[in-house]
């Protein structure tokens, strides 16, 4: 059925939208802005914070804009007395149940409703102030995330979140009335239930009322203490919208100039995730070829397919919890950041002779999931906790801020070396169907001797934006050794989003999908759409970051894994082989069955 | 004194006539477009608070194109001081059932569910009963249609509709934006005729007994009669049924104990009248509408606690997802409380006024939107009161 368009005015001005547009969007076309609290374009329409009210000629109520639909002849007022009044009212009610310190709130400068306030002028404190002590305790019991009772407004963005796209739902709203707030399963303290740690709650919230457990000054501690040699590395989707948060437009890379600011904020070594990228395509493509062998020649029962990645923590909590019947067919491969600890307080900490006891290791991450993996007790295979502290792209740009650098003035620079080089692979691990793509890349040649069949080697059926995405890949001509390959549809799959991940673990369980090898990666787009990425987030932002780690990976000179020259160098000088002895020490994992709730 | 308050038995009468079975069978002989246009014709406005004309509601239905739709009555009856639904369920729960079945078959639903008020469960095991007997008689009559019961679960939002629904779906009860609408998508976002017990019963009396009867009742825009819970300060609390559309003053004639101070028509969301106002006051929708309840206070009441139980109420009932609603609630609660310690001044309250102004217009449902009738028709009263 074809749309047809619907005439309407706003603020005495004709416009034809296509019928079902809210008035919020059609006010939009024709450049009217109405504010917003509770709405967000990854979620379903609430309609409950009402700030978006307008005025509809012959209405009695005012209407909520985001969850009104336009009607033929219908005439909106967006900015008449009536609205105005009112929408004052509300952002003050909002405020009076508010715990407006702002000055002490990590989400001082960035956040909605304080921009609402000062849009308003709100001076005078008309109403009762209704903030109680009780709302005032913070949890902080999750290494990621924070909740903050007492700057939460109620739009309910989180849980939706929760609910729509992680399918999660550990956050959720109980009580009603002036008892209404938002909890967890039971009350518990966050760190107990099934959340994830994933943080995408924390990029929809309006306010403060969820932020990431900051560990800046802890940092900035260790930067400053003379006894301690800090390392910091950088996620593949940090250089890709640290901008955003510095005043850069969104899509623009700034890889060199993060590295020239870290390097000024007094690191001791600015080095690269996507080293260890590379690296977990070493082992994983390895791994998935040993399980097919083992699965598909050996008969053995124990080998279990399809084998699933490891990268995101989120994704592993979300498992841990949900399905942890299938916890053997995640791969074993530590995620990147955690190899790179390991890596850097054994190999090199060797290398550069310093001690581990006085190396921190720092990450720079898109992802709040990252803080608590960094703690879990299987972490410290170098006999120490491999990665020291986690920080947002957020945070780092707050740091960059606090240094008084000027992002924009800053030259580019080079990472250090070595755990500095990388490939184009490595830089797609960023996106949703980059782990994948970057492991076909390698896998396909180790098994052929030859390119992966596709131009330039973009492996488009494995890119974008789509919830869950499968291919097949068939394999052919490959070379002796691999001759039980021959002629083998090799079928994957890839999900984003928990919400999406456990649509596809039921098609895995149910059996109505028969795949080899599946990516999931916790967050919507993948890494660059993390929680610790730059806010706001949507659709067309995490397209433009996509586009941006797509260009990079054709920018670099080296586009597979296996060619990075550093990680064939840590192979013969440390490791040895793919799945070695040392691999499985330092580089490999395992998982543990959690609560369902 | 003379007094013009009209006694009806419309409701409760239990003659032979009236069989319900005996209606259902004889008005499922008509068509639909008849059935509706009595509807219309008799005037029937719903008896749940919101006062839509019922015919209208049933034909929007029935133009609806869907396979599913659904009829369900609302027994949640939460609104304080309204206690008429459950009298109408344990005394002629079969009306209730056949209004349904006509409704069904009427819009073309095949499935029914009365949503029972969490606190009436005593009356279920009599109500299953007598409703098994029913649903047996409906597929003896070959009608396409079973009615269910569904537990409510002691909120006093859920009686809203589209809360009410997403009650019914296990979904916490909080009302839907509108548009759309029941009649389009209500439950299981199928077109849904929802309507109160009350209402139900008079759509089977009038198949029953014609629309005439019925318009013959009451005012222009008030037709018919109305079941009403009397209370407060009265000697003879208790069900009346009476013709809609009386003023005020023969309403306290009757029921009052001869020093009645205000009464608050329409429940804790009402509006509050004071005994000046009892002569020009009238009873139904040209005038102050109510859901039933009618609320006596005599002299010795204070209406600051009438107004703070009030206020209590909605500030623990809101379901809390509406800025205004939830924190309007709140700020009228504790503001007349500070203006009663002197801890704000008097003109606070005019601040407040202009709050449920906002409340009115801004909060997402009708409990949001009609805080401020009880408010300002108290404050405005009995300022005083509620200042010193
Ligand atoms: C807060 C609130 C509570 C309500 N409670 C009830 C109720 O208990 N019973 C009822 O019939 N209608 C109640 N209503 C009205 C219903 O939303 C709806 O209008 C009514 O059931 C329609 O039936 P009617 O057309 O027969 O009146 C309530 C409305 C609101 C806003
Ligand atoms: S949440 Fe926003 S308004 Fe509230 S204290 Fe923080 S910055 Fe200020
Ligand atoms: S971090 Fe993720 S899983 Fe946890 S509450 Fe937020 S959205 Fe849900
Ligand atoms: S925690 Fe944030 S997103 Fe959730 S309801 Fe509160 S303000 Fe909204
Ligand atoms: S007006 Fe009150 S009850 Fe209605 S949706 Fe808003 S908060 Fe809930
Ligand atoms: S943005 Fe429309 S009600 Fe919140």
């Amino acid at each position: 059925m074809s749309k047809y368009l619907v005439n309407l005015k706003i603020n005495n001005m004709p416009v034809a939208v296509e019928e079902g547009t809210t008035i919020l969007e059609a006010a939009k076309r024709l450049n009217f802005r109405i504010p917003t609290l509770c709405n967000h374009p990854d979620l379903t329409v609430a309609g409950n914070c009402r700030v978006c009210v307008v005025e509809v000629k012959g209405a009695r109520l005012l209407a909520a804009s985001c969850a009104t639909p336009v009607s033929e002849g219908m005439e909106v007022f967006t900015n008449s007395e009536k609205v105005r009044k009112a929408r004052k009212h509300i952002v003050e009610l909002l405020l009076s149940e508010h715990n407006a310190d702002c000055t002490k709130c990590f989400k001082n400068g960035h956040c909605e409703l304080q921009e609402l306030a000062s849009e308003y002028r709100i001076g005078d404190h008309v109403f009762l102030d209704l903030v109680t002590p009780e709302s005032m305790i913070q949890d902080i019991s999750s290494p990621s995330i924070v909740k903050d009772d007492s700057k939460c407004i109620r739009c309910q963005r989180c849980v939706r979140t929760c609910a729509e796209l992680q399918g999660v739902s550990a956050l959720a709203v109980v009580n009603k009335g002036d008892h209404q707030k938002i909890s967890t399963f039971l009350n518990k303290p966050l760190h107990e239930v099934v959340c994830t740690n994933c943080g995408q709650c924390i990029n929809r919230c309006p306010t403060g009322a969820l932020t990431e457990r900051n560990y800046i000054e802890e940092v900035w501690n260790a930067i400053y203490d003379p006894s301690k040699f800090v390392v910091v590395q950088t996620a593949p989707a940090t250089r890709i919208a640290l901008g955003e948060d510095l005043g850069i437009p969104v899509g623009e890379r700034v890889t060199g100039k993060m590295v020239s600011a870290l390097k000024k904020l007094g690191f001791n070594k600015v080095l690269d995730t996507d080293f260890t990228a590379d690296l977990t395509i070493m082992e994983e493509g390895t791994e998935l070829l040993t399980r097919l062998k083992k699965a598909l020649v050996d008969k053995d029962e124990k080998t279990v397919l399809p084998m699933m990645t490891s990268c995101s923590p989120g994704w592993i909590k979300f498992q841990e919890h949900m399905y942890s019947d299938m916890l053997d067919n995640l791969s074993t491969c530590k995620s990147p950041q955690q190899m790179f600890g390991a890596v850097a307080k054994t190999y090199y900490a060797d290398k550069i002779n310093i001690k581990a006891q006085d190396m921190i290791v720092v990450s720079i991450m898109p992802c709040v999931a990252k803080k608590f993996e960094c703690e879990r007790p299987e972490m410290r295979d170098s006999g120490y906790q491999d990665v020291d502290y986690v920080l947002t792209t957020r945070e780092l740009a707050m740091m960059i801020k606090q240094a008084g650098i000027d992002f924009h003035k800053l030259d580019e620079d080079h990472y250090d070396s070595i755990l500095g080089e990388s490939s184009g692979a490595a830089v797609i691990f960023g996106a949703t169907g980059g782990v994948m793509e970057a492991a076909l890349r390698t896998a396909y040649e180790i098994v052929t001797g030859r390119e992966v069949p596709f131009t330039n080697l973009n492996i488009q059926p494995v890119r974008g934006m789509e919830g869950i995405k499968d291919a097949t890949i068939k394999i052919k001509n490959v070379k002796p050794e691999w001759s039980f390959l021959e002629g083998v549809d090799l079928h994957v799959a890839i999900a984003h989003g928990l919400a999406n991940a456990r649509q596809l673990m039921e098609k895995v369980r149910r059996g109505e999908a028969v795949y080899h090898f599946i990516e999931v990666m916790g967050c919507p787009g993948g890494c660059l759409g993390g929680g610790g990425q730059p806010i706001p987030t949507s659709p067309e932002i995490r397209k433009k970051r996509a586009e941006a780690i797509y260009s990079e990976d054709e920018d670099m000179p080296i586009r597979k894994s296996h060619e990075n020259p550093e990680v064939l160098e840590i192979y013969k000088e440390f490791l040895g082989e793919p799945l070695s002895h040392k691999s499985h020490d330092l580089l490999h994992t395992h998982y543990k069955p959690r609560k369902r709730y | 004194m003379e007094n013009n308050l009209k006694k009806v038995d419309i409701i409760f009468e239990d003659s032979d006539k009236c069989a319900p079975l005996k209606v259902l069978e004889k008005t499922l002989k008509r068509t639909a477009d008849d059935i509706i246009l009595d509807l219309i014709d008799s005037g029937l406005k719903g008896r749940g608070g919101a006062g839509f004309p019922t015919g209208l509601k049933w034909k929007f239905t029935r133009n609806e194109t869907s396979d599913v739709k659904y009829v369900i009555c609302n027994a949640d009856e939460g609104e304080p001081g309204t206690f008429k639904d459950r009298e109408i369920l344990d005394r002629v729960p079969e009306k209730i059932f056949t209004g349904m079945a006509i409704c069904g078959y009427v819009v073309g639903a095949r499935e029914g569910y009365i949503y029972l008020r969490g606190e009436y469960n005593f009356l279920l095991k009599s109500l299953l009963k007598k409703l098994n007997d029913f649903n047996a008689a409906l597929k003896k009559l070959n009608v396409d249609f079973q009615i269910y019961f569904k537990s409510g679960s002691g909120a006093y939002v859920c009686g809203e509709e589209s809360a009410l629904f997403e009650s019914m779906e296990g979904k916490r009860g909080e009302p839907r934006n509108k548009p759309p609408y029941p009649t389009v998508a209500g439950y299981n976002s199928k077109p849904t005729v929802i309507n109160n017990v009350e209402t139900l019963v008079y759509t089977t009396m009038i198949c029953h007994m014609g629309p005439e009867k019925f318009k013959a009742l009451g005012t222009s825009d008030s037709r018919g009669s109305k079941v009403f819970s009397v209370s407060g300060d009265t000697p003879i609390p208790g069900i009346y049924e009476l013709e809609l559309g009386m003023p005020l003053h023969d309403f306290v004639n009757e029921f009052g104990d001869g020093d009645t101070k205000a009464v608050q028509v329409g429940g804790a969301s009402g509006h509050c009248v004071p005994r000046k106002k009892f002569n020009d006051t009238i009873i139904g929708f040209e005038g102050i509408p109510t859901g039933g309840s009618m609320m006596i206070f005599n002299s010795s009441r204070s209406m600051y606690n009438v107004l703070h139980d009030y206020l209590e109420f909605f500030a623990e009932e809101s379901c809390g997802q509406c800025t205004p609603c939830r924190v309007g609630c709140q700020q009228l609660l504790k503001g007349i409380e500070a203006v009663k310690r002197g801890e704000r001044p008097p003109a606070y309250l005019d601040d407040l006024k202009k709050l449920t102004g906002t409340m009115k217009i801004a909060a997402k449902c009708g409990l949001g939107q009609s805080v401020g009738n009880p408010f300002n028709s108290i404050i405005d009263n009995f300022r005083e009161e509620i200042i010193y």
